[in-house]
């Protein structure tokens, strides 16, 4: 079971019914136990990174979402799901992320337009099995304010607003995405059956 | 870089489309979730479904087009038309909408913008504006561009941003239904007037219009509903015009398969 943590954010019945779309069956999990259950997390997230993280704490998914990520359990984090996997933002300072990955969140500058609403072209700059089927220069739907930043060597994607800011960031087992797939259309579908399919072969390890 | 946007309006009505409208490729034309996923595949880039049902009916309709919608298309959508309170707003956003379109009732009550925001975020909360020319500048109108309530447009954009508007759409009523092209110097106005993103809408009958558009304002989004309804024009045919142009549009994806 692919579980979408739900803590009361976001356009949840998209990304469900985008999995169902790829023939994969997902959850909305709000319970934080249920995710011992889960082969694959999707962490979604939408709107304000400080209301987002103290959902996110409140529920009791903090603990839970580093166990599944110390099992090798494949998580996908979206647009603020996807900030929340960094240490924090500049869009709430007392709010702590899950700090996965070193770096933080800030504001776009530079730009005409906050909040970038669109399609953008994502340039592919590392690759990552859930990537096999994104091509560099496809474009993906952002919605967002703040940009995650990192030194780390973890960026896989990025997207030209008001210069590079990072699109998409992993690891093993882990990845990250700025944009919407569930609302990117049939490349956004593409990464979502990539990211379903590892969910089946964690199955398959997880029985032998 | 970021595109600009083309998005297709539907007019819904008892959760059916209306307006004729003659696809020969589509068994029911009038089929909402049909029609969207043939502008889908035309290359989109978001919808906007405005429900006009004026039965007591419309509350249950309009949630469950947002749901119908949202099991076959999975590109950004939007739902406006009627909608008067933050709880109907919710019911929608959660059956799968993107975004909710307030008009009306946000010029009566502007609390009812602050109040989806504050609850769905701004990325969710679009105000729709119905303007008409009025000596030196653009007056707000209401139901359906009957009723001036003596406000202007901009200064009406400007204090919805202020109240949480993520997106303005911005309808000429002077150009709506003429062909005679979106009204520039309107949605120029508007579009520097704010730092949301601006959808002008009204006039367009012509990929030339839409070139028009993005080379002299500031606008992020054109929508247009009877030309591409009427396969006079189509999204495509619209996009390749635009990047002959230098306008940067989505490319045609490559099809789920």
């Amino acid at each position: 079971m692919i579980a979408i943590v739900d803590y009361g954010v976001g356009n949840l019945a998209s990304v469900r019914k985008a999995f169902a779309a790829v023939g994969a069956r997902a959850e909305l999990v709000s319970d934080p136990a249920r995710l011992r259950d889960a082969t694959a997390v999707v962490l979604p997230g939408v709107g304000n990174f400080g209301h987002c993280s103290r959902e996110f704490h409140r529920f009791g998914f903090a603990p839970e979402l580093r166990g599944a990520r110390e099992r090798g359990v494949p998580i996908l984090g979206i647009c603020v799901g996807m900030q929340l996997l960094f240490e924090g933002s500049d869009e709430d300072r007392g709010e702590p992320g899950l700090g996965f990955y070193r770096g933080s969140v800030v504001r776009l500058t530079g730009v005409p337009r906050v909040p970038q609403i669109g399609w953008n072209a994502v340039r592919k700059i590392g690759d990552h099995p859930w990537l096999r089927d994104v091509a560099d220069g496809d474009h993906f739907y952002f919605v967002h304010s703040y940009a995650a930043e990192t030194a780390e060597d973890v960026v896989l994607g990025t997207v030209d607003y008001g210069g590079e800011r990072l699109a998409i960031v992993g690891g093993d087992g882990l990845l990250g995405v700025q944009f919407h797939p569930e609302k990117s259309g049939a490349n956004g579908l593409r990464l979502l059956r990539a990211f379903a399919t590892a969910d089946a072969a964690v199955v398959t390890s997880g029985h032998r | 870089m970021l595109t600009k946007r083309i998005i297709p309006c539907l007019d819904v009505m008892d959760g059916r489309v209306v307006k004729g409208i003659n696809f020969a490729d589509l068994r029911d034309a009038g089929d909402p979730v049909e029609l969207a996923r043939r502008y889908d595949r035309d290359g989109g880039d978001e919808l906007v479904f405005l429900d006009i049902t004026a039965s007591a009916e419309r509350r249950r309709t309009v949630v469950d087009l947002a749901a119908r919608v949202a099991d076959g298309l999975f590109i950004p959508f939007t739902v406006g038309g009627g909608i008067g309170s933050a709880d109907l707003a919710g019911e929608i956003l959660r059956a799968g909408a993107d975004k909710v379109a307030v008009n009306s009732a946000a010029v009566r009550d502007p609390g009812l913008i602050s109040e989806i925001a504050g609850r769905y975020g701004s990325q969710a909360t679009v105000l729709s504006i119905d303007a008409r020319r009025s000596g030196d500048h653009w007056e707000v109108v209401i139901d359906g561009g009957r009723t001036a309530v003596g406000r202007d447009a901009i200064e009406w954009a400007k204090d919805a941003v202020s109240r949480g508007a993520g997106e303005i759409l911005l309808n000429s009523i002077d150009r709506d239904g003429t062909k005679l092209g979106f009204d520039l110097a309107l949605t120029a106005a508007v579009a520097e007037a704010v730092a949301v993103p601006v959808i002008a809408s009204g006039g367009a009958s012509s990929a030339q219009d839409y070139v028009d558009l993005f080379q002299r304002t500031q606008a992020d989004a054109g929508l247009a509903a009877s030309i591409f309804h009427y396969s006079e024009l189509s999204v495509g045919g619209v996009k390749e015009v635009l990047a002959a142009a230098g306008v940067p549009v989505r490319p045609r994806e490559r099809a789920f398969a």
